[in-house]
């Protein structure tokens, strides 16, 4: 009983502190089910906590000692170019510019490679997501577990938060499934370029004003920004072409 | 060796639509990575100035492919 009251306040800071990481995972593991399916979301989910998983039984203890702004720099890179091309063509087919079914052969290979199983674009979304919130998971549950011997109570938060965040998942599929499918990308392309933002000026060494809070401000700031985009890209599009133009 | 050159530019096509937008993305990572390095401007404004770029970079970026592709029409 002392045990657990001794161990609890390190057991809420986990789960808590985990459940932030595993709902950032989630929005970006529910928006690739959404627009590219549950095989490659959960495909690269799995091959993520697979990876993770590896990484801890091999490192171990070193794991704490890896600089984490250093992998925070290069998935945020990773992340911001790959956000920042979806919600690029989200803005131009939102424009009008690519109409929505353009891309009908694009497709058609889309739905052929998804029938083969492989989606390299859905499952590397997924896997750079799960691996990056995972290896922010572990260091949180060293860093709160190992100064007072509670590792396995720290382990114990985090895996409740996964479970919390699971049933979110399984409560939120549905409803996101009706979403038209370029507000769908438009959407992940703004979480994408938001996270990516936020890692990289971490990895570069930003002190962002509200810490975690400041992802929810770079979503509406991108949101906000990509819609503003639209209408002038419309414009320019309609535009009559003129000379030096 | 052909199935991984494949493999690389596959790889590559996830992360690389446009090359200017990469190139520009990249150039301005480095360049506030830089002015924070140094201290040139305040930590705070960089907190602002780094998305703002981004966010700018993106616009002029989609607004150049909006001209090209009515350029091509």
């Amino acid at each position: 009983m002392t045990a657990w009251a001794h161990a609890g306040p390190s057991v809420a800071a986990a789960f808590l502190a985990s459940l932030v990481e595993f709902v950032e995972a989630l929005t970006v593991v529910l928006a690739v089910a959404a627009v590219r399916g549950w095989r490659p979301a959960l495909t690269g989910t799995g091959l993520g906590l697979g990876a993770l998983a590896l990484l801890v039984i091999v490192l171990g203890p070193a794991l704490a000692r890896i600089p984490l702004h250093l992998v925070q720099l290069a998935v945020g890179v990773l992340l911001l170019l790959f956000g920042l091309r979806w919600l690029r063509k989200a803005i131009l087919r939102a424009a009008g510019i690519i109409p929505l079914h353009d891309e009908d052969a694009a497709f058609a290979a889309e739905t052929a490679t998804l029938r083969r199983g492989v989606d390299a674009v859905g499952i590397a979304t997924a896997f750079k997501i799960v691996m990056l919130e995972g290896i922010e998971v572990v260091f949180i549950v060293v860093a709160i577990g190992a100064a007072g011997g509670l590792l396995v109570p720290a382990g114990l938060g985090a895996a409740a938060a996964l479970l919390v965040v699971v049933a979110l998942g399984a409560a939120l599929h549905r409803p996101l499934a009706r979403i038209p499918e370029n507000a769908l990308k438009f959407a992940v392309g703004v979480l994408l370029a938001a996270f990516g933002t936020f890692w990289t000026g971490e990895g570069i060494g930003i002190a962002w004003p509200g810490e975690d809070w400041a992802v929810v401000g770079l979503i509406a700031g991108f949101a906000l920004f990509a819609l503003a985009t639209v209408p002038l890209c419309r414009a320019r599009h309609a535009a009559p072409a003129e000379q030096g133009d | 060796m052909r199935a991984i050159v494949a493999a690389l530019r596959e790889l590559l096509s996830l992360f690389v639509d446009d090359a200017s937008l990469v190139l520009a993305v990249l150039l301005w990572i480095v360049a506030v990575a830089l002015v924070f390095s140094l201290r040139l401007i305040p930590a705070g404004l960089t907190a602002i100035a780094f998305p703002l770029g981004l966010a700018v970079v993106l616009a002029e970026n989609a607004l150049r492919g909006a001209r090209h592709r009515r350029d091509r029409s």
